[in-house]
């Protein structure tokens, strides 16, 4: 399979990068890790007449505290979140997440911006990224803004990216010390998107819940923040009977698709279980 | 569409070529280079077969533009061969533990053993069953892979070889 015909652009910095995609519009697309839009564009499914490649760019690289947040350069890989000790301490569930994407060479090229500018949503990192209320770091020719993660996602493949816009950077807060978090995904196989998968960060005082966000992915057409569900938990033991009910809550708002890996209703019954086994998991992890 | 000028390091001996920016990687090197080494199994990015090691990670060479790996530095399974001619372990490794039937997988399980090994030298099962989960065999079963690999590793870091072989 051999894509279509395009140029490379390989520029060193955000604002040449942006001022490529500006220039040449609808007909130009970022490359990333290429691990999502090669494969689309050896299908032809993408035929973009102008790649911009954002990895000579290294103001995009690189993972630094700042004040109580992490800031992610957008070209980070896999493979990086992977290896970081900043992360494995302040925000493990990335590297939880990150090692249950793909395999080993795609982690190596994959990076966290284009799995969360990507759109698709089979991509794991967005539903983290809801349920840490993450924000995106935006530039386009006419500036810089942020966007929140929660507000980001609009439809498969649609974001609140204006054209020509790239994501620079994602900024996560660092839950508090002795949180507990889980992202629990199943799949057919290595290499294989969720069939349902779900993102949990909770504290824990006094054995109730004192806080807790749920995110899920690829069981709607977004990934999505089970925020009803996250409501009901608070304040709860995580008894049985709570548990059921916010994993009843977090199944009313999803919507899959019936496809190869399953069909719709027990893709939906899948996100409970391991919203339910990722709780379970979560809550093993945190302080009291 | 016009040609890029791409130079790299392949095997430790310097290239230089013309190439269309959308050529593949694999395109590249099997048809420009005539390193056919690394096979197209899938053209999907799932199988492996293509993986090479470049710039210290091993890459899906199907998923990856000759354009974006200008300046890089790549070994494929013909640069494996130690310079006086005598087997890799890991070549070594495969042909003692039998750890290839019809071979087509072998260029890029090697490749990718390679890299898992420079970054953990003495992985157990389960670390080598999961850094080659990227990589899909047909015959082996993977049982004898893995003891290729735990063969390798020993030799490597010349301890004796039975302990692996077990
Ligand atoms: C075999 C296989 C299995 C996979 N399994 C999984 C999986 O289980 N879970 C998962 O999450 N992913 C999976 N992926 C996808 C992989 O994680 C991709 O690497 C990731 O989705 C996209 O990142 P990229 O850097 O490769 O982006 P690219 O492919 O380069 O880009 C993807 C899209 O995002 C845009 N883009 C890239 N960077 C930016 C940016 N900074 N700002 C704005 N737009 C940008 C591009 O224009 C393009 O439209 C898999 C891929 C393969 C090949
Ligand atoms: S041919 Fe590249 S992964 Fe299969
Ligand atoms: S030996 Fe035949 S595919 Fe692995």
């Amino acid at each position: 399979m051999i894509p279509g015909s395009f140029a490379y652009h390989r520029p060193n910095s955000v604002q040449e990068a942006v001022g490529l995609l500006a220039q040449f519009g609808d007909e130009a697309r970022a490359l990333a890790g290429g691990h999502s839009l090669i494969p689309m564009m050896k299908l032809r499914l993408a035929k973009p007449g102008h790649l911009v490649d954002l990895g000579g760019v290294s103001a995009l690289k690189g993972i630094r505290a700042d004040g109580g947040d992490i800031v992610i350069g957008a070209t980070t890989t896999q493979h990086e979140l992977i290896g970081s000790d900043l992360l494995s301490a302040k925000l493990p569930i990335l590297r939880e997440t990150a090692l249950l994407i793909a395999d080993p060479q795609v982690r190596y090229l994959g990076t966290l911006g284009g799995n969360v500018a990507n759109g698709d949503p089979g991509n794991d990192m967005p539903a983290v990224m809801l349920c840490l209320n993450a924000s995106y770091h935006v530039a386009g020719k006419t500036g810089e803004r942020r966007i929140a993660a929660r507000a980001f996602y609009q439809g498969a493949y649609f974001t609140a990216l204006e054209p020509g816009e790239i994501v620079t950077a994602v900024r996560i807060p660092v839950p508090p010390a002795g949180h507990g978090s889980a992202y629990e995904k199943l799949k057919r196989k290595i290499g294989d998107y969720a069939t349902a998968a779900a993102a949990v960060v909770l504290t824990m005082s006094g054995g109730k819940v004192a806080s807790c966000s749920i995110g899920l992915t690829n069981v709607a057409e977004t990934p999505l923040w089970a925020e009803e569900a996250g409501k009901i938990l608070t304040g709860s033991s995580l008894d049985a009977a709570t548990v059921k009910k916010a994993v009843a809550a977090a199944e009313a708002i999803t919507s899959p698709a019936t496809d190869g890996r399953g069909p719709a209703r027990y893709r939906t019954k899948m996100a409970g279980v391991m919203l339910a086994r990722a709780l379970a998991r979560a809550k093993a992890r945190a302080g009291a | 569409m016009a040609k890029s000028q791409v130079t790299m390091t392949v095997n430790g001996k310097p290239v230089e070529a013309l190439v269309e920016p959308r050529t593949l990687l694999i395109h590249f090197l099997r048809e420009q280079l005539n390193l056919t080494g690394p096979h197209i199994g899938c053209d999907t990015s799932h199988c492996g077969a293509c993986t090479v090691d470049f710039n210290g990670m091993s890459v899906k060479t199907c998923t990856m533009f000759a354009v974006q790996a200008n300046g890089s530095d790549i070994r494929t399974i013909e640069g494996m061969a130690n310079a006086d001619g005598t087997m890799h372990a890991l070549q070594e490794g495969f042909r003692e533990m039998h750890g290839l039937q019809c071979g087509f997988c072998t260029p890029g399980m090697i490749l990718r053993a390679y890299r898992l090994l420079q970054e953990n030298p003495s992985p157990t099962e389960e670390e080598i069953r999961f850094g080659i989960s990227g990589n899909l065999c047909r015959c082996t079963g993977y049982q004898n892979i893995i003891k290729a690999i735990q063969y390798a590793a020993a030799k490597l870091r010349g301890v004796p070889l039975q302990e692996a072989a077990e």
